[in-house]
């Protein structure tokens, strides 16, 4: 099957505007007769249902969380990225998609994320008017700060919380139209599989997570906005119950998986404390912007930090990369934390951090204040008093949380620093319509694979999300839907919706009638322990061979000795565990696979075979500029298929951030 | 910081389903580190229950930083346990000594039916904010965000209300079982903005009205809920809940 | 929004307590006040001056309908209250630590209450019926300085009063300020002088109402 991104004729900056002048419409009436389903209700789920909803569709939305406000996009810290220019700094739409897919290391589609910078703008306006409480300048306009890959201000914020406000936004906006009628809301529900009839996507199943009985749902078209699949690693920044279930089962139904290995790990998680370690917390990047990074010069310097000297310290990005300093991309700053600590110069007591100091920033920011309030000869201690107001105001809530975890003060000692798992740029295949190689399912947000390339940049995943379901799938869908105006709704008991529910059911019970010996929780850690060390921050050829094996024969084990307590037909949060990691064992030999297949390093995915003599990442456009689209045939076993990448406008050149 | 190991005895309020009473049931735990999250000690002691064949303690849990809002343990007598403006996933071991004994219980409220053991179904928070809690604007309405610029005072205090996770804290305190400090946060938010001036008057009527609805108590002025909010919201969006609701109630013209 | 959904909704339950509240508060300056004519020592004269008033004053008579009004309000209210927000806890708390997050005087307002209702009972039993028999029996030679100067023999009686006023002290310390709040009146400099200003009122009618039964009691009042 040839891959088609249906990408539109024209100029890069026309192409959205002419496809949206051209895209076929559904009138209102039709519209009240279509059903589309939404699963995931993050910012792209929630911003999808409730804009489809307002369009006059019958949406019904999914989550399996208690409710839709606390899918995982809330976590964001740091802001969402728009071409506004309300800086002045020469911004423009151009530069952002620019900065983008050179920021993603040329492994994106130009045409998509064109469209991304385009829509940006538009999300900031829909969410203010929203109420959503962004940063302001004391003239009442809107604040900006810069992000890593950068060199323009713009982006949005609210403080440390921006995630948070915009999903908010979105959830009250999808609440309002479950007020109003329009969007039907499942909350504690599970996607387990996609029903396919005719080669269509016509529905899903899913099952209440408390009762345990899985359910039977229609739609004309089924939208995927269930995120990314960082816990494949076990320890990510991802919530606990982030997983892949159900862009895996689209998967499983014949949707392609787009570079399942890019991955990005970012630079500025709170470390490993130990093998008890559940999660990893990550603390914004915009700290990057007034914190400097370093590590003693001297090999297992094991001194208070505040007692290692200024020249006796390695600020090793800002001696790496003048030209960005502590703000390069998110891939750059995370190898270049492991490459010091990977030589010996790490801190702390597993010797695996760096320090993100804050006492030049608290010194800069004060001699401002005192300079503000006329203090010429103010002492250290009050300039640091005073500056340290400034950084609370800034970053109090990502200080707090750190002091909370660690128990350290961050104002005082400084904080100590680790690249973690934190966003998949990979996920399912979609052409320009976020459709995937499924006809009538869609893959939103981080979901799918579409605009990041390799790498994103940071405050981008936001606006990809808003973007996705504000602004684009309102249009595409209905190019899709138009055709669909003269078919009923199907009714559930159709053979192939009841043939899927059957097969659910049988795996279910599959999982609970192994009756083993170990732990879900236990198989969990050690794919990520196997996905950590050989498909983490560098990966090679024969690392990602012995991960292949090693994931194939968890996999038996997991199938013969996993152990689950309960029922199927009651509340039973390890059942429902079972089930996602025995997805994530698949998806983690995919995405070896993948890494194995790209022999170049690009973005977040770096092999040690492909690298510049200063230890760079080294890409191969000649051979892989390319989207890996991997076919599911069965059982471990997949078919490679390529989108060829061209880049008409942003030229393909070494990254430099130097 | 110094870390240590510690023994625990726990209590934990077991209840199999909704319909069924439930009971505390006590267990032990061993050599957990001072590192450790609160919820990462009850890894520990589900990963022990499930291998000596025993059912996993059912909990609310997701983001494990502090923001999604869905854990909701009442730790030794407070919700999130004992440190302030703490989430249960954000409090650390070392708040705990070797030897305590720790009681945990699920939100406790009319509104909150218990699901399973430490788990409650908080829809009517969602139903809350179904009745107003938003600004009607459909996507592609808006006009330049900086059309309309917003006293840096307002909005800071508006998002400020806006920090709320919707845990359900303040109701598991409060010895009423009130939601007005989360019906307040959000009805602030909003009026603070000149964006939800439109709908100003409706958003509070109709918001109290389907707080009184889901059986939430009233409140009587203790300040619990500030006190235990994991947010830090003020009571001062009570206070202006008060005040919307009072002028909006009163030169309503509906009869 | 009818009359009748406002004053039945939550808010509205917690408008009509402030303002009942209040107006209760503004009645004790008035009665401390009267009261505290025998403060000037002179046989209760003045007071009994006054007391005449208050009860024979046609304005007097008809404001202490409404004062009734209020208070019964208030108490029934109050007690309905308790009595919902009861009932939204269903399942209590194993094991509660309730100080940790709040006073104890605030969370007992009901049964601070409920005490001061008690004994309000008692207090009218004492000095209001005498003061209306007397009244309706055309008796104008009733003195009511002496009848509380009967009334205050019994330490028993005494020490009842000095719990009445002790419940009134707490019901007042939180009461005063949290009619403030219920009026959706917070604000950074102002809350702080209410409160000052609550606990101030607090104290001195308090105080005012503790020194009469012992001033009598011990005869520093004649």
């Amino acid at each position: 099957m040839a891959l088609d991104a249906k990408i539109p004729q024209g100029e890069m900056d026309k192409k959205w505007n002419d496809y949206k002048g051209h895209v076929k419409l559904v009138n209102p009436a039709n519209k009240r007769k279509i059903e589309v389903i939404v699963v995931g209700t993050g910012l792209a789920g929630a911003s999808a249902a409730a804009s489809l909803g307002e369009m006059g569709y019958k949406v019904k939305a999914f989550c399996f969380q208690d409710s839709p406000r606390r899918a995982h996009s809330i976590a964001a810290q740091g802001g969402i990225n728009a071409a506004k220019n309300y800086q002045n700094d020469g911004d423009s739409v151009f530069r952002l998609f620019y900065d983008t897919v050179k920021g993603g290391d040329y492994r994106a589609r130009e045409a998509n994320v064109h469209r991304l910078a385009e829509v940006s703008t538009s999300i900031i306006d829909q969410c203010v008017a929203q109420g959503v409480p962004f940063a302001r300048e004391y003239g009442g306009l809107l604040s900006n700060r810069s992000f890593g890959g950068t060199q323009v201000q713009r982006t949005f914020y609210a403080a440390g919380q921006t995630g948070q406000q915009l999903l908010l936004g979105a959830y009250s906006a999808l609440e309002r139209q479950v007020a109003l009628g329009n969007v039907k809301m499942y909350a504690r529900h599970e996607m387990l599989d996609i029903v396919k009839i005719e080669d269509k996507a016509r529905g899903i199943i899913a099952r209440d997570l408390i009762s345990g009985k899985t359910e039977r749902h229609f739609g004309h078209a089924v939208l995927l906005c269930t995120g990314g699949y960082g816990n494949v690693f076990y320890l990510s920044t991802n919530a606990m119950g982030s997983n892949v279930t159900a862009a895996w089962k689209a998967h499983k139904k014949g949707a392609f998986f787009g570079n399942p290995c890019f991955t990005q790990i970012h630079p500025t998680c709170i470390p490993v404390s130990g093998d008890h370690q559940s999660k990893l917390t990550l603390m914004s990047e915009s700290l990057r912007n007034d914190g400097r990074i370093w590590v003693p010069k001297q090999k297992g310097d094991n001194r208070n930090p505040k007692d290692i000297p200024e020249n006796e310290r390695d600020y090793y990005l800002e001696r790496r990369y003048p030209a960005f300093g502590n703000l390069v991309p998110r891939d750059v700053a995370s190898r270049a934390a492991k490459e010091r600590c990977d030589e010996g110069y790490g801190v702390g007591t597993t010797k695996m951090a760096v320090y993100l100091d804050y006492k030049d920033a608290i010194m800069r920011y004060g001699k401002i204040e005192a300079g503000k309030h006329g203090l010429n000869n103010a002492d250290d201690k009050t300039i640091f008093d005073l500056g340290k107001k400034v950084v609370e105001e800034k970053y109090g809530n990502l200080f707090e949380m750190y002091a909370k975890i660690t128990g350290e003060n961050p104002y005082e000692i400084p904080m100590r620093i680790y690249p973690a798992v934190h966003y998949t740029m990979g996920g399912l295949w979609v052409d320009y319509e976020l459709q995937t190689t499924v006809s009538g399912l869609y893959a939103l947000g981080e979901a799918n694979f579409s605009d990041h390339g390799a790498n994103r940049l940071g405050a981008s995943a936001l606006m990809q999300g808003l973007a996705d379901g504000y602004f684009v799938i309102p249009y595409t869908l209905g190019n899709y839907l138009a055709d669909e105006i003269r078919t009923n709704s199907i009714s559930t008991d159709h053979p192939a919706f009841l043939e899927a529910e059957k097969e659910v059911n049988n795996r279910l019970n599959l999982l609970l009638n192994i009756n083993g010996k170990q732990t879900v929780e236990s198989f969990h850690k050690r794919l990520g322990k196997i996905m950590w060390d050989k498909c983490g921050m560098a990966r090679s050829e024969s690392g990602l061979k012995e991960a292949i094996d090693q994931i194939q024969q968890l996999k038996k084990e997991f199938w013969s000795d996993v152990k689950i307590p309960g029922a199927i037909d009651e509340f039973n949060t390890e059942l429902d565990k079972a089930g996602r990691v025995a997805d994530f064992i698949e998806l983690g030999e995919l995405m070896c696979k993948d890494a194995l297949n790209r022999n170049e390093s690009c973005g977040g995915h770096f092999r040690e075979e492909s690298q510049t003599e200063e230890g760079e990442a080294k890409r191969d456009d000649d051979n892989y500029s390319y989207v890996a689209a991997w076919e599911n045939k069965g059982d471990s076993n997949w078919e490679l298929h390529k989108e060829a990448l061209s880049f008409e406008i942003v030229k393909p050149s070494q990254r430099s951030y130097k | 910081m110094e870390h240590y190991h510690m023994n625990l005895t726990l209590k934990v309020w077991r209840q199999k389903n909704a319909k069924m009473k439930g009971n505390l049931e006590t267990y032990k735990v061993k050599d957990i580190s001072s590192e450790m999250s609160f919820l990462e000690m009850f890894d520990v002691l589900n990963e022990q229950l499930i291998i000596e064949g025993k059912e996993p303690i059912a909990f609310d849990h997701d983001c494990r930083e502090g923001i999604c809002g869905m854990c909701s343990m009442y730790i030794n007598g407070q919700a999130h346990g004992p440190w302030q403006n703490n989430t249960t996933c954000q409090l650390h071991m070392r708040a705990f000594k070797d030897g305590d004994t720790i009681v945990v219980e699920p939100w406790r409220s009319s509104a909150f039916p218990v699901l399973k053991d430490l788990v409650v179904d908080r829809s009517s928070f969602d139903r809350i904010i179904q009745a107003g809690g938003y600004i009607s604007v459909n996507t592609g309405n808006a006009v330049d965000a900086n059309a309309m610029p917003i006293d840096k005072k307002d909005a800071d205090n508006a998002f400020m209300a806006a920090a709320c996770i919707g845990c359900g804290a303040c109701v598991a305190t409060c010895k009423n079982g009130s939601a007005m400090l989360f019906v307040g946060a959000k009805v602030s938010q909003l009026s603070l903005l000149p964006q939800g001036e439109p709908e100003r008057e409706s958003r509070v009527l109709n918001m109290v009205a389907q707080m009184d609805k889901e059986g939430f108590g009233n409140c009587t002025n203790t300040y619990a809920c500030e006190a235990e909010c994991p947010k830090g919201i003020s009571i001062a969006n009570i206070a202006r809940l008060n005040s919307e609701f009072l002028i909006a109630g009163l030169s309503n013209e509906e009869n | 929004m009818t009359f009748k959904h406002f004053f039945t909704s939550s808010i509205g339950k917690k408008f009509s307590m402030a303002f009942t509240g209040l107006f209760l508060i503004l009645f004790l300056i008035v009665h401390a006040g009267i009261n505290s004519c025998i403060f000037l020592n002179d046989h209760g004269i003045t007071f009994n001056k006054v007391a005449r008033f208050m009860s024979h004053n046609w304005i007097m008579r008809f404001m202490e309908i409404g004062l009734f009004a209020g208070l019964i309000l208030h108490a029934v209210q109050g007690l309905l209250l308790w009595k919902q927000n009861n009932k939204a806890r269903p399942v209590a708390y194993q094991y509660n630590q309730p100080s940790k997050n709040s006073s104890w005087y605030s969370r007992s307002m009901g049964i601070l209450g409920t005490l001061l209702l008690l004994f309000i009972i008692l207090h009218l039993s004492h000095f209001y019926v005498g003061t209306k028999i007397a009244l309706y029996s055309g008796d104008t030679t009733h003195n009511l300085f002496k009848e509380m100067d009967d009334v205050f023999k019994n330490l028993w009686i005494i020490v009842l009063y000095l719990c009445g006023v002790i419940a009134l002290f707490w019901h007042l310390y939180h009461g005063f300020q949290s009619a403030f709040q219920t009026f959706g009146i917070h604000h950074k400099k102002y809350t702080p002088l209410i409160k000052m200003l609550g606990t101030g009122y607090a104290i001195i009618i308090c105080l005012l109402f503790a020194l009469m039964p012992i001033a009598m009691y011990l005869n520093w009042i004649q």
